[in-house]
């Protein structure tokens, strides 16, 4: 059977693929719109933080012998807090302004973050090794899926629905969303609203990072690997609707299924279509797919 | 967009305010006259191009409340479009300027009938959604020679006579199309077109209850800023003798943003200024090599933490003066 | 060859110990090292170039002439090379240019050169145009092109067996050209190309790529992309089993720097073409040494080794032609045979193409390498007459 010539199989496999690359897009996409939903700032440092966190489950395995498992852990915690430490310095000045400021300062940051890790690595990568545990794959008769693309699937999806959760049905999320709302409110019930902003804001890093680690195995850990994903990220978070949690996970994945066909179909095209399907998207629901205009 | 307004503290309209402003435009062109005898021509002629790029970007963004993500589309195409004519074609130069910015103003015209309906950061989204599209069809376009570019731009003629392979003859014809554009930019802010515009910043709902046809003015504006970027970019292309990718890309739609915001948003002078501070860095860092990024990285980050309202908004805060 | 090379040279170094200063613009020999130190290609040239160039100044006896080196980042945007390249001839007094990777600047540097009479070496960039239409009496092209490793590597990989192809090409021009002239040898020996596929530049995922040409049943899967789009791709064809399953991948422009980032065990069994490795003999072992005790560890890649012999070439012309002359000392380079320590004897031929052997290697198992750097194996050397597009192929106006 075909469908426009190719073969459904090979179809499948390359639906399945999309889905793959779709759950990074849902990590990132979904660290920066938990930033710009309760911080409102566009984090352009989401990139290099991504790239961090790749870098650090590096520096874990050649310099201390901790393994990717590990690493899992300890790189968004590192990453994270150092993220924290830029939001008390110098975003935390920033709040009351246009997010125009906010995205000049992390464009900023940005490249002097990359521009350090460039002069001290170059530009041609790094190898990471796969784990152990995860190598080798399982032929599924229409594709040879390899275990870690199948991990990076499932631990996606887990992340992003228990962030999902944590925000939209708990008590904290209740909070975090209320103070974005009216901080001034929130903080006279008795919460530190900046200590729970600088919280948020590592937690969007945090997951950045988690990312990262997830790529290092199957993309070179580079030190420009992030540069250009921000731009991308950033289009899913607008298609899904500025702020919307499930919004921009549901976009990463299915921006993910798109992408995957027009690399079957028109190749070319593939780093282009996410523009033009988010002008289509704005054109007829301006405040994104599960967005509400504020 | 209420925020940019508490950016563009409302800059230099009032009467009292123009005085100084005309000495001000006066020693810039001063400056511009002169400069060549001490720096290297070239490098000015630039600082120009990218300073009348930066003054459209601002009149959109400073006056309108429009901010464009996209604005490397109409510098590319004027460029591509120029470039073409001259090589290709055989335009004289003034025809293969003229040719360029008739396309990004066309050009202008069909991306402002879409993005115009949409405001703020989705005004901004759809800008570089359709600025990429523009990007991905200069690349895959044969004439555009892919990332090759197009080589070996003749500057040719001015109107049969002045032979522009001369410095000065091409370096005065971008100094005539730089003061043109800047001196038309300050026309049309001062003029009833520019006040209902920022009208319109200030509260569209206003606006478009006294009367204004609010979306024309939009597009309007947008337009006259495609056009003058566009002149920018097909002068830039006499100027280099090469049109090229990377300005279409996406990082030029941002540098001319960054440009802006460091020399002052909504100020009259704050583009040409934040433009020849980030073309100097381009240069002048260029020799410490690998270090440039990180530089260029550390400034935004003291422009914005120290000096938000850019260099010029700074210094006219100073004198108490618009600038 | 009119003179027999060594004695050549010692003459003209005689002459030159008196006469040199005489017609040597402002007294010094300026030379200019223009790369990408920040961006995409600053691992195969960058602040690796710099290194060399010092070190092929510093190697060269230069009786009575002052030489000096200069070095700037054109962050891999044509108008920001462009204008360095005219601050540097025009104000900064710079003689010579060297390196510029990336072909739209290389391009644009050398219509600059010619306008200003210079001279420019190009050992980073790729077109096989800076000697084709695009040729010049100004510019060389030196260390390698398109049209060379799309020769050598298709040739040699058609002869043994792998006659059946499909090509992942960067949607670039130099993407496009290195697929154009290996599908042309691929065809020329008999070989079938059964189909391509065109990513965009920095696609970083390439599974949906590979899986298609893994469908195409194809022996060789060609990558006709460079730097960090050939390594993901490399990555992850080994991810999905692709080379396991009986396919070949052929590398159409890979670098040592490459091959260090990917590790061994990813890259092994690789084939590609280059035209200069450190591990060659007792002289190129002895220059990696000494290179990468200046360049923190990282061992030369052909691009950098290029810019030492260039300049060594550059340096021996202008002492023979007592001139800094950009034009004379070009047409003078072209008229010495050229010899140093990294490429052997060669000749720089008309269309400014320089024309040394390249070497067909193979990317080492990780159980033969025995030290740093240790990654290739020689298949096949390809000589300097065989190796490069003949001249009268390129339709560069020069030969007419």
């Amino acid at each position: 059977m075909e469908i426009f010539g190719i073969p459904t199989q090979a179809l499948f496999g390359q639906l399945l693929i999309g889905l793959i690359n779709g759950s990074f897009y849902a990590l990132l996409s979904l660290g920066l719109a938990v930033i710009f939903g309760l911080l409102n700032i566009i984090n352009f440092t989401h990139g290099a933080q991504y790239m961090m966190g790749a870098f650090c489950a590096y520096f874990l395995l050649t310099k201390l012998g901790i393994g990717y498992w590990w690493a899992l852990a300890i790189a968004p915690l590192a990453v994270g807090t150092i993220g924290m430490v830029i939001e008390r310095l110098m975003l935390a000045r920033l709040y009351k302004l246009d997010h125009l400021y906010g995205l000049l300062l992390t464009f900023g940051l940005a490249l002097i973050i990359q521009g350090l890790f460039r002069n001290e690595y170059g530009t041609s990568g790094i190898p990471y090794a796969l784990p152990q545990e995860l190598s080798g794959g399982r032929n599924l008769g229409f594709m040879f899926l390899p275990n870690y693309r199948a991990w990076v699937i499932l631990a996606s999806i887990v992340v992003c629905l228990a962030t999902w959760f944590v925000i939209e049905k708990t008590r904290l999320g209740a909070y975090l969303r209320a103070a974005t709302e009216n901080p001034q409110l929130v903080q006279a019930f008795g919460i530190n609203v900046p200590r729970m902003i600088t919280l948020t804001y590592g937690f969007g890093v945090a997951l950045a990072a988690f990312a990262g680690v997830m790529a290092a195995p199957i993309y070179q850990v580079n030190p420009l690997m992030g540069a250009d994903l921000i731009i991308v990220v950033f289009a899913v978070v607008v298609i899904g609707g500025m702020g919307s949690i499930m919004g921009s996970i549901v976009t990463g994945f299915a921006l993910g299924l798109i992408e995957g066909l027009t690399k079957v179909f028109y190749p070319e095209a593939s780093n282009t279509v996410i523009f033009i399907i988010m002008a289509i998207v704005l054109m007829i629901k301006p405040a994104g797919l599960f967005g509400t205009q504020r | 967009m209420s925020a940019v307004h508490e950016l563009a503290p409302d800059a230099a309209s009032r009467a009292e305010g123009l005085a100084h402003q005309r000495i001000a435009t006066a020693v810039m062109v001063a400056f511009f006259a002169l400069a060549p005898l001490v720096a290297y021509p070239v490098f000015l002629m630039k600082v120009m191009c990218f300073a009348l790029f930066a003054c459209a970007f601002n009149l959109l963004i400073g006056y309108g409340g429009l901010l464009s993500f996209g604005h490397a589309m109409f510098l590319g195409t004027a460029g591509y479009a120029s470039a073409h004519a001259a090589k290709v074609w055989g335009f004289p130069p003034e025809f293969a300027i003229l040719f360029g910015t008739a396309c990004s103003a066309l050009l202008g015209l069909v991306t402002g009938l879409l993005a115009i309906r949409r405001q703020g950061i989705y005004f901004a989204m759809i800008t570089l959604a359709l600025a990429q599209m523009v990007y991905f069809f200069y690349l895959q376009a044969p004439f555009t020679g892919g990332e090759d570019g197009i080589q070996a731009v003749p500057r040719g003629k001015l109107f049969g006579l002045l032979d522009l392979n001369s410095v000065w003859a091409m370096y005065a014809l971008v100094f005539a199309v730089f003061v043109g554009g800047f001196l038309l930019i300050h026309r049309a802010v001062h003029s009833p077109f520019g006040q209902v515009l920022k009208a319109i910043r200030e509260n569209e709902a206003r606006a478009l209850s006294l009367g204004y046809d609010v979306n024309r003015y939009k597009l309007l504006a947008y337009v006259l800023s495609a056009t003058l970027a566009g002149l920018a970019g097909a002068t830039k292309v006499l100027v280099f003798e090469l049109a090229s990718l990377t300005d279409v890309h996406w990082t030029m739609s941002g540098e001319v943003v960054l440009m802006v915001l460091l020399g002052g948003l909504g100020t009259v002078f704050g583009p040409v200024v934040g433009a020849l501070i980030i073309i100097a860095m381009e240069n002048y860092l260029a020799q410490i090599g690998s270090w440039v990024t990180v530089v260029q990285g550390v400034i935004f980050v003291i422009c914005v933490l120290t000096f938000r309202r850019g260099v010029i908004g700074e210094l006219g805060r100073l004198i108490g003066k618009p600038l | 060859m009119f003179f027999k090379p060594s004695c050549f040279a010692a003459v003209s170094l005689a002459f030159a110990a008196s006469l040199a200063q005489a017609q040597i613009s402002d007294g010094v020999v300026k030379i200019g090292v223009l790369s990408d130190m920040s961006s995409l290609y600053s691992d195969i040239g960058g602040g690796g170039s710099v290194v060399a160039a010092r070190m092929a100044i510093a190697d060269f006896p230069a009786k009575g002439m002052k030489v000096e080196l200069v070095s700037a980042d054109h962050l891999n945007k044509p108008d920001v090379g462009s204008s360095i390249a005219r601050q540097w001839y025009d104000v900064d007094k710079v003689d010579v240019i060297v390196d510029v990777p990336t072909s739209s600047i290389a391009l644009a540097i050398s219509q600059i050169t010619r306008e200003k009479g210079k001279a420019f070496l190009v050992s980073g960039a790729a077109t096989s145009d800076l000697t084709g239409k695009a040729c010049s009496p100004n510019t060389i092209h030196w260390t390698y092109d398109t049209w060379m490793l799309a020769n050598g590597t298709g040739n040699a990989i058609v002869k043994t067996g792998g006659d059946s192809w499909y090509f992942i090409t960067a949607d670039y021009a130099f993407g496009l050209a290195l697929e154009r002239d290996t599908e042309a040898v691929v065809l020329k020996h008999g070989g079938k190309v059964l189909g391509k596929v065109r990513h965009p530049l920095n696609a970083q995922d390439f599974s949906s790529f590979l899986l298609q040409a893994q469908a195409s049943k194809a022996k060789i899967i060609g990558l006709a992309n460079a730097g960090g789009d050939t390594t993901n791709s490399i990555k992850q064809a080994a991810e999905f089993g692709i080379v396991k399953g009986g396919q070949s991948l052929a590398g159409m422009l890979v670098f040592l720097s490459d091959i260090h980032g990917l590790g061994l065990d990813k890259a092994q069994g690789l084939i590609f073409t280059e035209t200069f490795y450190w591990d060659l003999n007792d002289q190129t072992r002895a220059f990696a040494k000494r290179f990468a005790a200046a360049n923190s560890g990282k061992y030369p890649t052909m691009v950098q080794a290029g810019v030492y012999s260039a300049i060594t070439h550059y340096l021996k012309a202008v002492q023979a032609g007592k001139t800094d002359d950009g034009t004379k000392v070009i047409a003078k380079m072209k008229e010495l045979p050229t010899d140093d320590p990294l490429f052997g004897k060669g000749t720089v031929r008309a269309d400014g193409r320089k024309l040394h052997p390249a070497y067909l290697v193979e990317v080492k198992k990780p159980s033969e390498s025995k030290g740093p750097y240790d990654y290739y194996k020689i298949r096949a050397t390809i000589p300097a007459d065989q190796a490069f597009r003949p001249l009268n192929e390129g339709g560069c106006p020069l030969v007419k």
